[in-house]
């Protein structure tokens, strides 16, 4: 049967990417951290298995993965963990799903946060990619069921989409295992500085907000030097956040820009 | 060094800011974004209209979520699983049950006895502890191994959303979460997941509510309990070839009958302590894709089968070894067990079962899937002239429905007992591990109580009541 031979082929060291090696579940010591985010149902969960080899339940409805899932693959000599963080729509609002996709991409310090999108669903997609956007300097788009798009006369011009949004993008068909592996090179891109993400960032807000984000924001700059996310925190402390302002409070932001500041392209060994 | 005036002086002017932007700023930011994706969208994305083409997911959609049809077809799909289960595990559990209980067991302990262990060691191990994850393996392993699978390719072509999308309605009504359709499609594979899954809910009070409600879901537990019972009781009522559609539609009732409850102590937890509106919220139907049928085979039987059956197997063995314990040690005249059971069987009785099904449920307590295995043993003690197996207190080999039905019917069962287990069955005290769940989960010994106790309070009152019509008619 055709889907035998495709988990025989996703198995063979021919076709298993740049010396992809699925370690499966996490490992204490890693060199770099990937955050898989993604609205509900745009296969993130199936992205995670074939990055490392777990067997993790995947299934067609939106909120199957509540919680976190980790897993790590070493990959040219480094090794990676990668947390799967359940699917959301956005990262504003207050239910639970929301806040640990927000909270880990914010304060877990993912060296690179890999966005699944539904190449089909495009534009609501999109909603989410720019939050993510706003919140890490650092990130890959995978449009995920590519298949499926071009199947319903959907093109996407994947280089212009690129440059819009600042970071890569990589069509994929992650159930039939295609372009896993330039998925991977474009990690090892941005981790090694080869890609420096320009991220989008939010356009066209009302002027009197624009004014508002801009003044805290330079004021957040200034008390910590270095800051690269000066723009999400105004925007969360504007909104009230409780998380936030306690995070400035007791000084859990520092750990943040501790991060943003030793960490320019270069990927730390021995993290704990 | 960052100074502590400096912080507050930022968080004042945050709170400056806020006031002066007004509650819209929220809704701006979110415009502000749909209008950036739109924009990015168009630069990027080409679709070509194609007219006239046919629209295989819209045609499916108007069928399955169709105001008329919709219902109906989930019903039937239930009823299409279970009797698939129902039809399909009765060979493979009397197989496995010849292997593992017939043949295994009695070299097991001849080989207990040939290295000198104490009558008593022998006995819990190989009559209690082995015994109790042989039966539990046997019983449980077939359904699960076909229920699993059938259920995950469901999910996995996309049918899930649908049946959350036909009941939303009803939840709202109810004063729940729309969404609570999904934690409760979790549940009928297992309670504690289907509590976790409630994590999907934003709103702390319909989150309360989707997870104290939960256990209305039949758990994989259960279903074994449902089915067997169901064939002897409700099965033998009608003839033969009819039996097997019969005993499903049983269990299908049942299933209905738990997501009524489900929806009333919704509705009149919304109405009381939980009081509130329901939230509004978008529900994306994903597209259906063909299942993945060999990935799903293989998720579903290593991942959910083997996991649950495990975790069952790890319950039974203590279990196995407080029933070899509890009916082979006497105080006085009587085992322990026979204490207990005389005790409790007026009791029993009032509510259409016995002092035998009330024991097996406080020693199932761990897992619910050790049930059915308890009140044989049980009710093979208490029926000494059964002259069946090697003895009182040893869960014996039993490897077909008419041999339980046998010692069942000996031991004064009749039609209300099957129909009130079943019952009960639905409506009793979570399994452990869900109420260890439900504490995780809220952090609050309150609800954890209340989803502890709401159910098994129910199920005196309704297994009481039908026990009392009964009696009437």
């Amino acid at each position: 049967m055709e889907t035998i031979d495709k988990s025989a082929c996703a198995d063979c060291p021919i076709n298993t990417p740049i010396n992809l090696k699925r370690l499966g579940s996490v490992e204490a010591k890693y060199d770099c951290l990937i955050a898989l985010a993604g609205n509900p149902n745009t296969g993130k969960s199936t992205v995670f298995n074939r990055l490392t080899g777990l067997k993790q339940h995947t299934g067609n409805w939106p909120g199957k993965t509540v919680s976190r899932a980790e897993g790590g693959f070493a990959l040219n000599g480094r090794k990676f963990r990668i947390v799967d963080l359940p699917g959301t729509y956005s990262l504003l609002s207050t239910s639970t799903d929301e806040e640990i996709a927000r909270d880990f991409i914010l304060f877990g310090q993912p060296d690179v946060t890999l966005i699944v999108v539904d190449a089909t669903r495009l534009e609501r997609n999109l909603n989410l990619v720019l939050q993510i956007l706003e919140i890490t300097d650092r990130a890959v788009l995978c449009l995920n069921l590519i298949d499926e798009a071009e199947r319903h006369g959907i093109t996407i011009d994947t280089r212009n989409l690129s440059r819009d949004l600042g970071i890569p993008v990589v069509p994929a068909a992650a159930r039939e295992g295609r372009d896993i592996s330039e998925l991977l090179r474009s990690i090892e891109e941005v981790i090694e500085g080869k890609f420096i993400c320009k991220p989008h960032r939010i356009k066209n807000l009302l002027p009197e907000i624009e004014a508002a984000i801009l003044g805290l924001s330079s004021k957040i700059e200034n008390l910590y030097p270095g800051i690269l996310n000066a723009r999400w925190i105004a925007m969360r402390l504007l909104e009230g956040d409780q998380k936030m302002i306690d995070a400035i409070k007791n000084g859990g932001i520092v750990e943040i820009i501790g991060r943003n500041i030793s960490n320019n392209g270069q990927a730390k060994i021995d993290k704990r | 060094m960052i100074k502590d005036n400096d912080k507050t002086d930022i968080l004042e002017d945050a709170n400056r800011l806020r006031y002066e932007l007004g509650p819209n700023f929220h809704e701006h930011v979110v415009e502000s974004i749909y209008a950036n994706a739109a924009e990015i969208t168009g630069r990027s994305v080409l679709q070509q209209n194609q007219p006239g083409k046919f629209n295989f997911d819209s045609v499916i959609d108007k069928i399955v979520t169709g105001k008329i049809t919709g219902i109906p077809i989930m019903f039937l799909m239930l009823a299409i699983v279970f009797w698939l289960t129902v039809a399909g595990a009765n060979v493979p559990s009397a197989m496995i049950a010849s292997v593992l209980v017939d043949t295994l067991h009695p070299v097991l302990r001849e080989f207990g006895q040939g290295v000198g262990l104490p009558w008593w060691l022998n006995g819990v191990i190989f009559d209690g502890a082995y015994l109790a994850a042989a039966w539990v393996v046997s019983v449980m392993l077939p359904p699960m191994a076909i229920f699993f699978p059938l259920f995950t390719l469901l999910e996995d072509f996309g049918y899930l959303p649908r049946v959350a999308f036909n009941l939303d309605g009803l939840f709202r009504k109810a004063g729940a979460h729309g969404k609570q359709a999904l934690t409760m499609s979790m549940g009928f594979g297992c309670n504690a997941a289907g509590i976790i899954s409630a994590r999907i809910i934003d709103s702390p009070r319909e989150r309360l509510i989707a997870i104290i409600t939960n256990n209305f879901s039949l758990c994989n537990g259960r279903w074994p309990t449902q089915i067997l019972i169901s064939t002897i009781f409700i099965g033998s009522l009608v003839p033969a070839h009819l039996a097997g559609i019969v005993s499903a539609a049983a269990v299908v009732g049942i299933t209905l009958l738990g997501i009524s409850f489900m929806f009333i102590v919704s509705f009149v937890l919304s109405k009381t302590i939980l009081k509130g509106e329901a939230s509004a919220f978008s529900l994306e139907l994903p597209p259906y894709r063909p299942p993945q049928i060999l990935q799903t085979l293989y998720t579903s039987l290593i991942d959910r089968t083997l996991f649950v059956l495990w975790r069952a197997v790890v319950f039974a063995v203590p279990a196995g070894i407080v029933i070899y314990t509890s009916a082979n040690f006497h105080i006085g005249d009587l085992s322990i067990a026979e204490h207990f059971i005389h005790w409790a069987n007026p009791f029993g009785l009032l509510l259409g079962l016995n002092g035998i099904i009330l024991l097996a449920y406080i020693i199932a307590i761990p897992a619910n899937e050790i049930v059915v295995p308890t009140i044989l043993m049980l009710t093979t003690l208490m029926v000494k002239s059964l002259g069946l197996g090697s003895g009182a207190g040893i869960m014996f080999e039993l490897d077909s429905v008419a041999d339980t039905a046998m010692i069942l019917h000996a031991g004064g069962w009749t039609t209300l007992t099957g129909i009130n287990l079943m019952l009960f069955s639905l409506l009793h005290n979570p399994c452990s591990t869900t109420i260890y769940t439900i504490y995780k989960e809220t952090g609050s010994v309150k609800w954890t109580v209340i989803a502890t106790f709401l159910p098994i309070l129910m199920g005196f009152l309704i297994c009481y009541l039908v026990a009392s019509l009964w009696g009437i008619f």
